[in-house]
């Protein structure tokens, strides 16, 4: 008997079961199918205004910087106004995403970078898969469109992401990826963000920027 | 970092604690979790109901454990990744470091994982020469210390920023030595350059999990800093080593435990990332890991389930028990003598390295039952304490001297007529004893209550007998 | 939850028999607790018995020692059989009678429901008062500042938490303040406070400078254990603070040696 069988057996032994129960596997089956929501808090609900407001005020309880534009093509220009509020460099890395792509990036000094990071970029921008009103979450999802290591090599990462995909709670945000991926899909990697990387391990002190960005703005378009 | 329990150790380690001033200074640190679950608590009217619904979802998830096990597997070596189960320390070790061996891994960076340090894996990485470096910076710190965490969520909670600092100017020589690194921000910006180089250049990524989905395959980890992230995104592989009970059902259970979980741990309504990985990378994928394996650990859990300790699986380890709890508060996590400390601690330790190794801790508690009112999945921790103090007591493990005093307790409380009289005799002659003052600086019996305090002088006659005197009625 | 029990058949009578489930600390040590609780019980219309009592089994029971704990406890449902209440002026006491009784017998379905309809007219004193009697206000006066020191069992297992402050605050000349962790275990334990000394010293210290940190002269509690532990604490550090059981305080008799102090004068 390897271990994995060994295992498994000792845990239906203490459970008292075989393993083949047809009821028990039924109820398994079902919650995968149907994955039930339990309690959803009523924080994050509402219409598209009630959802951006508390997604800002949520956001920016973690200490997020939020912007607010009209429209895509008007996202660099705050993007160019941010890093040099803030004294950063003006070179900024961006994966494939096509709607970043096709902001006018030019009409703007910036540089840009294009690919995943290894390490020595300050500033990238990311396009979010959608904002969770609830907690001021972004989600981002892998691939080469919004590479992960932008989200956490860089120093300053803002992130545009589209008013019309702010949902109110985590229910949603899981609804909509398996509209993306399947049911039972998934990215490689899915990223709730909710504000700059911080720690509190000196002495409890609350600092920003431990390991992952310093400073987290996010662009909000529409 | 060691496997060796300190645990019947207590009553030293809580004398070493207590004599401690520097751990009694930051020990106030951990307090600030109270008032901060509290508020986020308040804040959130859903809260309670939360909580019985993570509570529902743990319960069911245990009760089919070999079914979602079995589920997860499938879907993880669907998305490409590989699952390893291990039944012991010794296993789990052995698979990790043929992992490492055969991808010709040199360093390994390590996100923070409880299970890790039951297994004493960073021992057993170093032993096989290859260079295993913690990235959570409370983790760092202590690592740079020789020590084990002594909280589960901050782990060098005990640790000051002078501490810090002098651990720094040891490790990080290449550095200028006329560097300033008084303040937290500069020890933080050293951690974050000296961590960053390290993160680049390791070759495999080992973390924990804080839930393993079974609809999706998924490996969840919760942090505030983003090392995890860094140590499992960029590296050639990434491991994930987590105990059997991590099992979640679907992506909806996981919201329902990430809620209570942040709240629980520090007061935050979310941690600032919330990681969900599945598989390695695909072929659209810059980043990644390209291998990514899952080691499963039983290490004495399968044997919980179906008993008198099976509760405690529930445990999402958010620290609330340790943070709440009178005697972590007193003394810090490391008094616990292993891995895990506070309630949760005490209750579990017995269950993995034995009662007759970790009974003390059970019965260093007051029961008073606040670890019990803030667990997020309601575990009956007291109840459980109490529980391991009747396996003991069966076994005849308690100490000589409380079994015969219960037994002669016990001799006379069977016997009202004689209690009656025998305690009148008692606090008559006592209370002549201690008349002058009305209280004892020393009693026979109770050396460890006078030591430190006072001890009440009975009144007199007891109340039974002044009753009987009054009103005269007989039962 | 007992304290709302409000529906029992017993509240209707004139005059609920109760029986005083005395404790034995009160018993042994301050039996002028176990009068105080007679005067409010008789205060608020009960006929109050003393049935012939040891111990309610708790200090087994924490020990493990089940099977000692089972036999007091039958002890114990036998000795107040025909009462239509238990009460105790104790909330750790109070919590094994009304919460831990029937898991006891758990697998002897006779004993079990006999436990059961123990356990359902099994009160604490002063949430007794206040839940099932509705008492508002008692007549009493107590000139001191008072901090109340919320003990765990009747807190967290039986709820007591407004109803002593609600008695409290109705006593002429009390002031009440609060500590900043009443809720917050004050190291006795029962057998702990002995068995790790060191320990239960280190937390009953910041509870005595939690007391001395709200300016309270007087210290109380629904619980003799906790305290003598507190005033044991404050006695050893030179303070002045007097620890007393609540009840003695809302039966007006206050008046006698504080716990561990010694007799002055003869008591009036």
């Amino acid at each position: 008997m390897n271990s994995r069988e060994a295992v498994l057996a000792h845990i239906r032994r203490s459970l008292g079961v075989r393993g083949d129960e047809a009821p028990r596997t039924l109820e398994v089956e079902t919650r995968l199918a149907q994955a039930p929501a339990g309690v959803v808090p009523n924080r994050g609900q509402g219409d598209a205004s009630a959802r951006l407001a508390i997604f800002k005020e949520e956001a920016e309880r973690a200490q997020a910087s939020i912007a607010e534009v009209a429209s895509w093509t008007d996202a660099p220009a705050e993007v160019a106004r941010f890093l040099r509020e803030n004294n950063c460099p003006t070179t900024l890395r961006m994966g494939a995403d096509a709607r970043l792509h096709a902001m006018p990036w030019s009409a703007t000094s910036l540089e840009i970078l294009h690919g995943a990071s290894d390490g020595r970029d300050l500033n990238a921008v990311s396009a979010a898969f959608a904002g969770i009103a609830e907690t001021g979450t972004l989600a981002l999802v892998s691939g080469a469109d919004n590479p992960t290591t932008l989200n956490f090599l860089s120093d300053n990462h803002i992130v545009v992401l589209s008013r019309d995909a702010i949902l109110a709670d985590y229910e949603s945000a899981f609804a909509k990826l398996r509209g993306a991926y399947g049911k039972g899909g998934a990215p490689r990697t899915l990223n709730f963000i909710t504000g700059p990387s911080r720690s509190a391990d000196i002495e409890q002190t609350l600092l920003l920027g431990a390991h992952g960005p310093r400073r987290l703005h996010i662009v909000i378009v529409g | 970092m060691t496997l060796i329990a300190t645990t019947a150790k207590f009553k030293d380690n809580v004398h070493e604690a207590l004599t401690d001033a520097r751990l009694q200074g930051a020990l106030g640190h951990a307090r600030n979790f109270i008032t901060r679950r509290a508020a986020s608590a308040e804040r959130l009217p859903e809260f309670e109901a939360l909580r019985d619904s993570a509570r529902a979802i743990k319960d069911h998830a245990l009760a089919h454990l070999d079914l979602y096990l079995e589920a997860y597997e499938r879907k993880v070596r669907e998305s490409g990744g590989e699952v390893h189960y291990a039944q012991d320390a010794d296993e789990a070790r052995a698979i990790i470091l043929d992992l490492c061996k055969s991808m010709g891994a040199k360093t390994v960076t390590k996100g923070k994982s409880m299970i890790s340090e039951e297994i004493g894996l960073n021992q057993a990485l170093e032993a096989a020469g290859i260079d295993a470096v913690e990235t959570d910076l409370g983790e760092y710190i202590i690592q740079l210390r020789g020590e084990t965490p002594s909280h589960i969520i901050a782990p060098a909670i005990h640790v000051t920023k002078e501490d810090v600092e002098r651990e720094f100017r040891k490790a990080h020589r290449d550095l200028p030595p006329d560097r300033s690194l008084a303040e937290p921000e500069q020890l933080l910006g050293e951690a974050r350059a000296v961590l960053r180089a390290k993160f680049l250049a390791a070759d495999v990524g080992i973390t924990g999990a804080n839930f393993l989905i079974a609809e999706t395959g998924t490996s969840i980890i919760v942090t505030n800093e983003g090392n995890g992230d860094l140590t499992q995104i960029l590296p050639r592989a990434h491991i994930v080593i987590a105990s059997i009970e991590k099992i979640t059902p679907t992506l909806e259970d996981a919201a329902q435990l990430l809620r209570v979980l942040s709240r629980s741990a520090t007061g935050q309504d979310a941690s600032v990332y919330a990681t969900l990985s599945t598989g390695p990378r695909r072929p659209d994928d810059p980043d990644g890991p390209s291998a990514y394996h899952v080691v499963i650990l039983d290490n004495g859990r399968s044997s919980m389930l179906g008993g008198e300790f099976e509760d405690m699986l529930r445990c999402i380890r958010c620290g609330a028990c340790m943070n709440h709890c009178p005697v972590y508060q007193a003394v810090g996590g490391h008094a616990y003598g292993w891995v895990y400390p506070g309630p949760m601690g005490a209750v579990l330790t017995p269950s993995l390295i034995g009662v007759a190794e970790g009974g003390q801790l059970p019965n260093a508690s007051t029961l008073c039952g606040r670890c019990e009112e803030v667990c997020p999945v309601r575990i009956p921790l007291p109840k459980m304490m109490r529980h391991w103090r009747e396996r003991e007591f069966e076994r005849r493990l308690s100490p000589a001297p409380l079994r015969y005093g219960l037994g002669f307790w016990a001799f006379f409380a069977s016997r009202p007529a004689l209690y009656r009289l025998s305690t009148d005799l008692a606090a008559r002659a006592m209370h002549l004893i201690g008349r002058g003052k009305g209280r004892f600086s020393w009693a026979p019996f109770a050396g460890g209550w006078t030591r430190y305090r006072d001890l009440a002088a009975p009144q007199g006659a007891t109340f039974q007998s002044q009753w009987r005197g009054r009103s005269g009625a007989v039962r | 939850m007992n304290a709302t029990a409000a529906s029992s058949g017993a509240m209707r009578k004139s005059q609920p028999r109760v029986g005083l489930f005395v404790t034995c600390l009160v018993d042994i040590i301050r039996p002028s607790v176990g009068f105080a609780a007679v005067k409010l019980l008789e205060d608020a219309g009960c006929k109050v018995i003393v049935p012939s009592q040891t111990c309610c089994g708790q200090p087994a029971y924490n020990a493990g020692d089940r099977a000692t704990a089972k036999a007091l406890a039958r002890q114990a449902i036998d000795a107040f059989e025909d009462c239509d209440y238990v009460v105790a002026p104790s909330g750790s006491c109070g919590g094994m009678l009304a919460k831990h009784y029937p898991g006891l017998f758990a697998g002897e379905p006779e004993l079990a429901i006999r436990a059961e309809r123990f356990a359902e007219k099994s009160y604490e004193l002063v949430s007794f008062l206040v839940d099932v009697l509705g008492v508002e206000k008692v007549a009493a006066r107590y000139d001191g500042t008072v901090a109340y020191h919320d003990s765990c069992a009747g807190l967290r297992e039986l709820g007591v938490k407004a109803q002593p402050r609600r008695l409290l605050a109705g006593v002429e000349g009390l002031t009440l303040v609060e500590l900043n962790e009443a809720e917050t275990c004050c190291g006795f334990g029962g057998l702990f406070a002995a068995k790790y000394g060191e320990l239960s010293n280190a937390i009953v210290s910041r509870k005595a400078d939690d007391i001395r940190g709200a300016k309270a002269d007087t210290v109380l509690a629904g619980d003799l254990g906790c305290l003598m532990n507190m005033a044991g604490k404050l006695q050893r550090e030179g303070s002045a603070v007097v620890a007393r059981h609540v009840a003695e305080v809302l039966a007006g008799m206050a008046d006698g040696p504080a716990i561990g102090e010694s007799q002055k004068e003869p008591r009036q």
